[in-house]
């Protein structure tokens, strides 16, 4: 009894704090925490990218290995999300297989890039109906301070940017690699933006201290021209369809602002 | 049992290929109190859709570690059958269904009154019989009802409905075919109607702001509709129940006037 006592004096500081204006952390309201993107650190995978929001901090890889397309599109390549929530990233997550939280993530991050069709995956057949590029994007989550989605969503963007194709020919139906690399072709840059709802005031970025006494969550994602491409809510409480309006009225602002750490243009 | 796609979804007179208008649900039909052993359940239809859901509890937690100090646990599991589906579908839970019952829990826990059952579990069991697109939604609308015939307090019912884009119309309850057609959007949506509340909004797809607040607009008026069809079926459940007491009580009656 004495942890839910404790967090219910929490919850009541941090919602005074809110009604004010202010947060625990002193960010405003619709402030990210600091972002710090590092591209290309593990020369192993084909792409990668290090994400720092605060001190949430995620690592992403890119690999990309020959496969079989689905059945139902032989014309395109693969994309495969995977997200792993590694024990010593929080005292909270424990070894084993994928729980809820890290499908769910995984999931997220997945919609974002696949709705807006990020990569091309069409010029990423190499034999209609037999042989593809399968692009494996595994998120992994280093340390746990709050909103690991959004971390996810621009470190998984940073690593397909940073995404180098290696070159190929087709020889008597053999594959061979050729010297040289291009980079992965990308169409579209998606950017996750999540909002915390505490005491009827919605938040941007919540941190672990927000995230544990927020009544819901909702991330909102959206493609370079402004519109939503995949959208999540999260958490037992509710939203009003002026809360949700108002999200997605500020996180097209914000992902604009995210996105413009990440690619140049 | 092959669908085949046809060409347009929509024709030139909005009409939608299964005869739809825009803005039109398809036949709902749900019976309350659908199984024996469950504490609660229901059955909708919806299109093709087949759907049941069943209630136990609140009853003892087991495993033990998952019981809540101040309210009770309401687990979900949504569930396809290897049948329900054109391909068959493997038994075990996949990352997608994984990810519903998450949704699905967080769509209906806030019209729960849990605190009222301390450290006991409530489970939900959601059973896709047939699926048709749209499943989700109306999984949370049927475990809605089957809370409610299961006797637990509750602030409200849930009640759900997707609402998108088809070849670039705005469409209300999309099918499978639908669904499935590109460059289209799908945004599912769960509402308690009395609270003005949404419990679950997912979306994917692609959608400008005008018309992202046009499909919500249109997604809570399908979950009004949804929500009455709904009312009225828990009315005829109970009528009917309250009919058949009253007879038994008229025959108990006579019996005790023959003696």
């Amino acid at each position: 009894m004495t942890s839910i006592m404790a967090a219910k004096v929490k919850a009541k500081r941090v919602a005074q704090l809110i009604a004010h204006g202010k947060r625990l952390d002193g960010r405003e309201l619709y402030s990210h925490r600091e972002v710090q993107i590092e591209s290309g650190l593990i020369e192993r995978a084909e792409g990668s990218a290090r994400v720092r929001l605060g001190k949430t901090e995620v690592l992403v890889g890119v690999k990309i290995e020959m496969g079989e397309p689905f059945s139902d599109t032989p014309n395109e390549g693969v994309l495969t999300v995977n997200a792993e929530l590694v024990p010593l990233a929080s005292p909270t997550f424990e070894a084993g297989p994928p729980d809820e939280n890290s499908i769910e993530l995984a999931r997220v991050v997945d919609r974002g890039i696949r709705e807006s069709k990020a990569i091309a995956t069409d010029d990423l057949v190499i034999e209609p109906g037999k042989k593809v590029f399968v692009v494996f994007i595994d998120v992994y989550v280093l340390n746990h301070d709050g909103n690991l989605i959004d971390a996810s969503a621009l470190g998984a963007l940073a690593a397909l940017v940073n995404t180098k194709m290696f070159n190929y020919e087709v020889k008597e139906g053999e594959v061979k690699i050729k010297p040289g690399y291009k980079p992965l072709p990308l169409k579209n840059h998606p950017v996750a933006v999540t909002f915390a709802k505490i005491n009827g005031q919605l938040i941007v970025d919540p941190w672990l201290e927000e995230e544990q006494v927020m009544d819901a969550r909702l991330t909102m994602a959206f493609e370079k021209d402004g519109k939503l491409c995949a959208m999540q809510k999260g958490g037992y409480g509710t939203f009003t369809m002026q809360q949700v309006l108002e999200a997605a009225k500020i996180g097209q602002q914000k992902a604009a602002e995210l996105r413009a750490l990440v690619v140049k243009e | 049992m092959s669908q085949k796609k046809p060409e347009k979804l929509i024709d030139e007179n909005d009409i939608r290929y299964d005869g739809r208008k825009l803005n039109e649900l398809r036949a709902v039909k749900i019976e309350v109190g659908v199984l024996g052993n469950a504490d609660g359940s229901a059955y909708i239809e919806q299109g093709k859709n087949r759907i049941l859901a069943a209630v136990y509890g609140p009853r003892e937690i087991h495993p033990k570690h998952q019981a809540l100090p101040d309210r009770a646990a309401l687990r979900c599991r949504y569930h396809m059958a290897p049948f329900s589906v054109q391909e068959r579908k493997s038994p075990a839970p996949s990352r997608r269904e994984l990810e519903i019952s998450k949704v699905m829990r967080e769509a209906l826990e806030p019209s729960v009154f849990t605190e009222y059952y301390p450290r006991t579990a409530i489970d939900l069991f959601v059973e896709v019989l047939q699926a048709d697109g749209g499943t989700r939604c109306a999984g949370i609308t049927v475990a809605s009802l089957a809370l409610a015939d299961a006797g637990i307090p509750m602030r409200d019912l849930v009640s759900a409905c997707a609402a998108g884009k088809v070849e670039g119309r705005l469409v209300l309850d999309l099918n499978d075919v639908e669904d499935k057609s590109s460059d289209g959007a799908d945004m599912p949506i769960a509402y308690m109607p009395n609270l003005n509340a949404v419990t679950l909004l997912q979306m994917d797809g692609m959608l400008t702001s005008e018309e992202f607040e046009q499909v919500l607009n249109m997604g809570i008026e399908g979950c009004r509709q949804i929500g009455q069809i709904q009312k009225e079926a828990l009315k005829a459940r109970y009528t009917a129940v309250k009919e058949a007491a009253a007879e038994k009580e008229e025959e108990t009656e006579e019996e005790a006037g023959e003696e």
